[in-house]
């Protein structure tokens, strides 16, 4: 019984335990340590995108035991993550709290009053930035942007777009898109990128804006195939999709997976994780994972990252406002 | 041929010894999750999730497997010894696994569920074998307006005419219904009902709350009140003759039990439905064909093993989506899912050509993990049975505290237990009144399924109600759930017709 | 009983009312624009069918003859209503004093107070209880119960098992 898989993660457990073991005794020399488990609050559901990243954190934090006590992540995904906003904004002071965000971190507060301004809070890491990708089902006869629009326009207004959620991100890309050739989209919202992927496969919509990682099952088995990356260059795993950019469209945006801590958290306690996360992103499993599933790996911590939240929520202001301005 | 070949491969990994140890240590730690209310399969995958990267692979799966398969089995424990379903897919076996164990036939009530999760599970593994990758496509297939219709058809299935009062029975779905509207719709993305912006009902009302609280707390509640009348001890004791009765009893079963066991893995592998309408429509669907539907909800032992073998042929259908399309029906699957992702793989439609190795493993231990679960539960059911004899007070302090904990543990809030005890005092003084509170929990399980897949369908079909019938899927589905919802009147027709004829002749 | 089954009804016909209040907020008709019905309908129109339904369980209670007997068990209702002060008590405690404070009393209370259980008995549950929960929920699960005040004692504890 040879599993293939095998090989491919005890190469990656040697070359990590290599780089924890030159590494792990800095951590220790700085003497904070968590006392009791580390919760990780998760903005979203069970199952979806950011939820499966997050459990992979985990994992991969205990596999190379960067952290003396386990993290154990907690779904409040209720009202587009606003229930871990505010249950976040409880948890002033704690040090044994972090919360693995996504866009969701200024939407939510951007478009309903929940009392929460993401300012206060202390940002930890960030890790990654994910893509976004235009999809159509491989039956179809789109091959490019122009076939696309040709089509959508064709349609007059039936053309579905699935997606999941008013003002979840892929329904901002969809306004953007919209905006930016003057087109019309049924946005039919699910629950969670894989449901959108698999409606797209099994055609019940037309085209979708997921994130690679959702579609990458399908588009290796040819059911599935990429118009458009939203990207400014050329994502690695997809070298014959051109960007919006190169087509002379300025479309670009990200989902930012990062991780947060509640205001006021102790300055020790920040130093430990940021180094934790650090770490963590030095790993093989890390590095491997973001390839195949073309994420970005853009490490981030302290003031510049508080300066990148401020600034995306502000950008997100003004598409919110645009897409409000649009409908009504 | 290959497939045979595949799976023997997979057999003689499964088979070793440190394996065997495993599928035992797994079935038995989730026999116990699964046997305490609040937590379910979930829980035990979460926590063996991370171990997974320890061991080797192939331990790895054996171990998820039979921690899946022990939480299954373990959900109809609590349903019939304390009457609080233990995950939504034991909601139906509480109907009559609980009034069986206050006639003291608690022991054989967890004989049917224990055989007819094993006949469920192994017919579902069967068909999952022979079948896997043509029946990916049929999931495929499945869109909101099929969705839609297989919701409403399981409602139908259950519904029908029970022999409650009828307004009642309105009012206690209608009541579910709204429930399950609570927190952030879907479509719109804006707060509903959230009294007064409490953030705790930004997530919605979980079905385990409402469960727990009307089941757990409310039975406790009413039995204490009905206690100065009734025995205090429930006897229920087990002995050999009556195991071998137990097995007797579950031979003439074997149409329900078949029939369910296709049912359920059907139902169970289409994405968004899962176990729990496939459990409530096995259930519905013996009362309807049942000589006496009237014996339902009264201890029939055909209503325990209906919905048992149901919702353990669904939980393996559900495995289905989650390998060949990637898509997880539940959120235990969802956990597999992320596990898979974590070891290399891609879930979806190469799965199973890039790595059969992992495929055909799974599903051998699947098989083992079954029969492991079968034997173990039926040998551990005279523990179950002794716990029922302890002194009433004791059992009811100690259902209460579990209630409190179980209700804490899935989203480790304190708002939901408020809700429990709120949700308690309420079921209690609902159920004095004669309010029917199956109806109540069925509406808030099945209801946000409902909504969102109707108005799914609507907006996709820029608002053509015609298009759940024009579909030749979600058609058939509809005609059923008519027909379903018209069977008992037509079948009272007759038997009134027959009454009238009868006296002339 | 009579009474009581017209209190309900009136009850639940006020919790309709209510929850159609809130339904309007959002829009409760047909949406034109992107076909099917608002986010506000489902709920608003469940609602109007509980107010009429149990409008008119409150109207059958006064055309016909309904159970005879009270409500509730005279002598029973003393017991219902002290367990219930006692949870809603262990669950307002359970965030300050910690669930390893409250549950031990609540079971103290229930065993030996409300139960009138000998001590042999009892001691063995209020202490086995909470330590069953700690290695079931805690160690193994990783499943943190809320602790309140009583956090800083388990941090010895958290070293060891985890």
């Amino acid at each position: 019984m040879a599993y293939t898989f095998t090989r491919r993660v005890a190469l990656a457990v040697a070359a990590s335990a290599a780089l924890v073991a030159s590494t792990a005794t800095t951590a220790l020399a700085e003497g904070w340590k968590p006392q009791k488990p580390v919760e990780m609050v998760i903005m979203a559901g069970q199952g979806g995108g950011a939820d499966r990243l997050a459990r992979l954190f985990q994992s991969i934090i205990q596999k190379e035991g960067l952290s003396n006590m386990p993290i154990l992540p907690i779904n409040k995904g209720g009202g587009s993550g606003a229930e871990a906003l505010r249950y976040l904004k409880d948890k002033e002071g704690d040090a044994h709290v972090v919360m693995a965000t996504l866009n969701s971190y200024y939407t939510t507060p951007l478009r309903t009053d929940i009392g929460v301004d993401i300012e206060e809070y202390t940002p930890i890491a960030r890790m990654a930035l994910d893509t976004f990708v235009l999809w159509v089902n491989a039956d179809s006869d789109i091959y490019t942007i122009e076939d696309y629009v040709a089509a959508v326009q064709a349609a007059g207004g039936e053309w579905k777009m699935g997606g999941t959620g008013t003002g979840a991100e892929d329904s901002l890309v969809t306004a953007m898109l919209e905006k930016e050739f003057g087109i019309k989209h049924t946005y039919v919202p699910f629950k969670g990128g894989g449901t959108v992927a698999k409606n797209l496969v099994g055609g019940h919509i037309d085209s979708t804006v997921n994130n690679p990682s959702e579609q990458m099952g399908f588009y290796q088995a040819g059911k599935s195939r990429p118009i458009v990356a939203f990207t400014p260059d050329r994502i690695e795993a997809f070298p014959n999709v051109p960007t919006a950019r190169e087509l002379g469209h300025d479309l670009v945006y990200w989902m930012q997976r990062s991780f947060v801590a509640p205001k006021d958290m102790p300055a020790e306690a920040v130093a430990y994780y940021t180094d934790m996360f650090q770490q963590l992103s030095q790993t093989e499993e890390w590095q491997t994972y973001t390839k195949e599933k073309a994420l970005m790996a853009d490490f981030l911590t302290g003031d510049d990252l508080q300066a990148y939240f401020l600034e995306e929520r502000a950008k997100h202001d003004a598409i919110l406002k645009d897409m409000e301005g649009g409908s009504s | 041929m290959e497939t045979i070949a595949l799976l023997a491969d997979g057999f003689a990994t499964s088979l070793s010894p440190i394996n065997l140890m495993i599928v035992i240590l797994g079935v038995t730690a989730g026999l116990f999750i699964g046997a305490m209310p609040g937590l379910g399969s979930v829980n035990g995958v979460a926590i063996v999730l991370p171990l997974t990267f320890i061991v080797p692979p192939s331990s790895a799966i054996i171990l998820l497997a039979a921690i899946y398969y022990g939480a299954m089995y373990g959900g109809a424990v609590s349903s019939v010894l304390l009457g609080i379903p233990g995950a939504s897919t034991a909601v139906a076996t509480t109907f009559d696994g609980r009034p069986m164990a206050q006639q003291g036939k608690a022991g054989l009530a967890l004989i049917a569920a224990a055989v007819a999760s094993f006949v469920g599970g192994t017919i579902s593994v069967i068909l999952f074998t022979a079948f896997a990758a043509p029946l990916a496509d049929l999931a495929l297939a499945f869109g909101p307006a099929e969705e839609f219709a297989l919701v409403l058809m399981a409602f139908t299935t259950f519904v029908g005419l029970g022999g409650d009062d009828k307004l009642k029975t309105i009012v206690m779905i209608c009541l579910g219904l709204v429930l399950s509207t609570v927190g952030l719709d879907l479509i719109s993305g804006q707060p509903r009902l959230v009294f007064g912006d409490l953030p705790g009902f930004y997530a919605g009302i979980s079905f385990l709350v409402l469960a727990i609280g009307v089941y757990g707390i409310g039975e406790v509640l009413y039995t204490i009140e009905s206690s100065r009348t009734s025995p205090q001890v429930t006897p229920a004791k087990i002995t050999l003759s009556e195991l071998k009765a137990g097995f007797r009893a579950m031979n003439r079963l074997w149409k329900t039990m078949s029939f369910g066991s296709f049912m359920g893995f059907f139902v169970g592998m289409l994405p968004a439905a899962g176990a729990t309408p496939a459990s409530l429509m096995a259930y519905g669907m013996a009362r309807q064909s049942s000589k006496e539907p009237e014996t339902f909800g009264k201890g029939n032992i055909e209503g325990v093993a209906a919905p048992e073998t149901a919702n353990n042929a669904a939980s393996t259908g559900s495995l289905l989506p989650m390998l060949t399309l990637g898509i997880p029906g539940s959120p235990t699957t969802a956990l597999l899912l992320g596990g898979m992702v974590m070891w290399g793989l891609v879930p979806g439609p190469m799965l199973f050509i890039e790595q059969p190795d992992f495929v055909w493993g799974l599903i051998s231990s699947l098989y083992t993990a079954n029969l492991a679960a079968v034997l173990i539960n039926i040998a551990l059911i005279p523990l179950f049975v002794w716990a029922l004899r302890m002194p009433f007070t004791v059992l009811c302090a100690i259902v209460m505290v579990l209630c409190i904990v179980g209700g804490f543990a899935p989203s480790q809030k304190m708002h939901d237990v408020w809700l429990i005890a709120g949700f308690g005092v309420a079921g209690y003084l609902l159920r004095k009144a004669e309010y029917p509170l199956a109806p109540l929990v069925l509406a808030l399980v099945l209801g946000p399924l409902m909504e969102k897949s109707f108005r799914q369908t609507l907006i996709a079909e820029q608002g053509n109600v015609l298009a759940f019938v024009e579909r030749p899927l979600s058609g058939t589905f509809i005609a059923l759930a008519v027909l379903f919802f018209a069977l008992p009147f037509i079948k009272y027709l007759r038997k009134s017709a027959r009454q009238k004829v009868a006296p002339a002749e | 009983m009579l009474v009581a089954d017209r209190v309900i009804a009136v009850a639940l016909m006020a919790l309709s009312i209510y929850f159609m209040v809130h339904a309007v907020e959002l829009p409760i008709g047909w949406e034109g624009s992107s076909g099917g019905p608002g986010g506000g309908a489902f709920p608003f129109w469940l609602s109007l069918i509980m107010l009429l339904a149990a409008g008119g369980i409150l109207a059958r209670s006064f055309l016909q003859e309904g159970h005879s007997g009270p409500f509730f068990d005279r002598v029973m209702i003393i017991p219902v209503v002290s367990v219930i002060t006692a949870l809603v008590v262990t669950i307002a405690l359970i965030p300050i004093v910690g669930a390893y404070v409250a549950i031990p009393l609540f079971l103290l209370w229930y065993l030996k107070i409300y139960g009138r259980h000998g001590w042999l008995l009892t001691a063995p549950i209020v202490i086995g209880t909470p330590v069953f929960i700690f290695f079931f929920f805690e160690a193994t699960l990783k499943i943190l119960l809320p602790k309140g005040v009583t956090e800083p004692w388990f941090f010895p504890l958290y070293a060891m098992f985890f």
